[in-house]
């Protein structure tokens, strides 16, 4: 299998006033089609920094980024928007669900975008549902969830324009046990049965194990 | 737009402070209307009065009287239509708090010069006929509840003495422009008795008021009339209607400047309201708005959910507020005397106004959150802690 993304000589610092921190020192990686990537690190190490990059949020100071065969370094900030909305699912540590929107409705939310019909989206939002195992909490509002069930619900959210990659910072950084479990189960289950390529950061060692590939960040260099 | 549903849920997510902004709005905007129908009350007279009417008066002041005999100098002149004059009566009405126009004037030619007071054919020849008759506005009768018959007396200040008039006819105002609170009677009769009793003040005529056929010709008729009584005992000046009206409110201007002025403050007032509520939304929306874009949403997106939901918000305290600002005004209307304000009515212009100032408002509103939400990056929005 070909890789699907390749980090090249990727730097990247944040300035805090005019003084520099630098977070990723030349950093290269590439992540096979079909693999599920763990990416581990003391904190502060710029694990988010990075997986920022490669789902286009961010963009690195030096270096090229290429998904697919694109350079994303190279989109213009509509055009990575754009690719984004086709090609990134993101999950995130603390689900980030829009709280006024039904379960339903934040899985709904990145099919908006798309071109698809009411009735399209509807059967869109039911499969990723049910993938997550939550089709009959399509009508409850994200307070009316567990921890866990809110994270199902971001991950059906993240699978639902069916993108090329997932990206998950954390997903189960703020869940007990079980529901983490469930969680990488879930993970595990998308990356076999979908064939979605995945790239996790993750500082439990139990969630690395689900991993194909554990990758260690260390101030700003991969081990 | 696809990003209704959530605009629509945003804007009710604080259900207490939208509501709160909605009515203090809507407060804003009666208050605003109010105000607005004040101002327009003021000029009133101003806006109905009419391009083919000019008065003349005397040069020195309004108060100051004209001779009767300048009536056919001023008809013989070309383009004039009609010439008819009036005096202030004043008087005392039961006391001095009971307020409306009372004029002595020369009934048959000012009924022609004045057309849009409307009077039925069989009233207005009673009124015609009987030398002690008045004529009241409809308004007027029904705060006083004038009838046809009724006997009003009224003690003279300015024409000394006890006067008693008899109601023969009730003028309908053409339109809500109209002053319907007036009393008009024969000039004939007041002038009948100066003669008698102060022979020095009989011919004195207040003002002329001069019906043109065509309002182009103002300008050359009041120059012509001025000029045919230049160097003489009582010089005219002679403007249009609307000028003279104008001159009226002089006086009260500041005071109408100063309300004028508020209304607008108030607008401000509702931007503040607003813009604090879209504000304080937005800072606490910025992950929200973070996760959007992560998702693809763009720019434009969010400046339509953002905007859309201050206009809407905007939309529905302008909205409430014109639709409580017609019975407030009435009521007003109903509790001051109407000859206070004699034309009292809320303005198309004045909803036109309110609306466009809500819609403008609810985009100002919306600038400052807008160009946050653009400037904060993803992964700033991100990491945003409240
Ligand atoms: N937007 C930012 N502005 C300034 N500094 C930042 C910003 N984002 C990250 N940093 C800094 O960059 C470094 C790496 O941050 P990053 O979030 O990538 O670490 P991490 O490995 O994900 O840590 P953690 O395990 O705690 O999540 C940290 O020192 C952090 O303080
Ligand atoms: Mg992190």
């Amino acid at each position: 299998m070909g890789s699907l993304i390749e980090v090249r000589n990727v730097s990247k610092s944040y300035w805090r006033d005019s003084f520099e921190i630098p977070v990723l020192n030349n950093i290269s990686l590439s992540v096979a089609e079909g693999e599920f990537l763990g990416l581990m690190g003391p904190s502060g190490s710029g694990k988010t920094t990075l997986l920022n990059l490669i789902a286009g949020i961010d963009r690195p100071d030096k270096g090229s980024i290429v998904v697919g065969g694109t350079d994303i370094t190279d989109l213009s900030e509509s055009q990575l928007a754009k690719w984004r909305s086709n090609h990134v699912g993101f999950i995130f540590q603390f689900y980030n669900l829009i709280p006024v929107l039904t379960a339903f409705e934040n899985v709904e939310l990145p099919l908006l975008l798309t071109s698809l019909s009411k009735k399209e989206r509807r059967r869109h939002v039911e499969t990723a549902l049910s993938v997550v195992g939550l089709a009959d909490r399509m009508h409850h509002y994200p307070k009316q969830l567990s921890g866990g069930q809110e994270q199902r619900v971001a991950i059906a959210r993240a699978i639902a324009a069916d993108p090329t990659i997932l990206v998950a910072d954390e997903p189960t950084g703020d869940l007990d046990k079980k529901s983490a479990e469930e969680i990488l189960t879930l993970l595990e289950r998308l990356n076999t049965e979908f064939k979605k390529t995945i790239v996790m950061v993750t500082h439990d060692p139990r969630a690395a194990e689900r991993a194909h590939v554990v990758r260690h960040l260390d101030k700003g260099e991969l081990q | 737009m696809r990003v209704m549903k959530l605009m629509l849920k945003n804007a009710f997510r604080h259900m207490l402070r939208t509501t709160l902004t909605i009515l203090g709005i809507s407060v804003a905007v009666v208050a605003f209307s109010f105000l607005r129908t004040v101002v327009t009350a003021w000029y009133a007279g101003v806006e109905a009065s009419s391009p083919n009417r000019l008065i003349t008066r005397n040069a020195v002041s309004f108060i100051f009287p004209l001779p009767l005999a300048y009536r056919d100098q001023i008809a013989r002149l070309e383009g004039v239509e009609t010439v008819t004059y009036m005096n202030w009566f004043q008087g005392v009405y039961i006391d001095k708090n009971q307020f409306f126009a009372r004029m002595a004037v020369d009934a048959q030619t000012a009924l022609d010069v004045y057309p849009e007071f409307l009077v039925p054919p069989d009233q207005r020849d009673a009124f015609l006929k009987e030398r002690n008759a008045c004529v009241v506005g409809a308004d007027l009768a029904q705060q006083y509840n004038f009838k046809i018959g009724d006997v009003i007396p009224i003690e003279g200040d300015i024409y000394p003495g006890k006067w008693e008039f008899v109601v023969r006819a009730i003028y309908q105002p053409r339109d809500k422009t109209v002053d319907g609170t007036q009393m008009w009677f024969h000039w004939q009769y007041l002038d009948e008795r100066m003669r008698q009793e102060m022979p020095g003040r009989a011919g004195e005529v207040g003002w002329y008021v001069i019906r043109i056929k065509n309002p182009a010709d103002a300008g050359r008729i009041s120059e012509q009339v001025d000029a045919l009584f230049k160097n003489s005992r009582a010089e005219t000046k002679t403007e249009t209607e609307a000028a003279f009206q104008q001159g009226f409110i002089q006086g009260t201007g500041l005071i109408i400047q100063l309300l004028n002025f508020l209304s607008f403050v108030i607008i401000g007032i509702i931007m503040l309201v607003l813009g604090n509520t879209m504000i304080m939304s937005a800072r606490e929306r910025t992950k929200e708005y973070a996760v959007l874009k992560t998702l693809g949403f763009s720019g434009s997106h969010l400046t339509a959910l953002i905007a859309g939901e201050s206009l809407m918000i905007s939309i529905m305290g302008a909205a409430l507020g014109l639709f409580l600002s017609y019975p407030i005004v009435e009521l007003f209307s109903l509790m001051v005397p109407k000859s206070w304000f004699p034309i009292f009515y809320i303005e198309p212009a004045t909803i036109v106004l309110g609306a466009t100032s809500a819609l403008v408002v609810g985009i100002v509103a919306a600038l400052f959150p807008i160009q946050r939400a653009l400037r904060t990056s993803i992964v700033e929005g991100l990491r945003f802690v409240g």
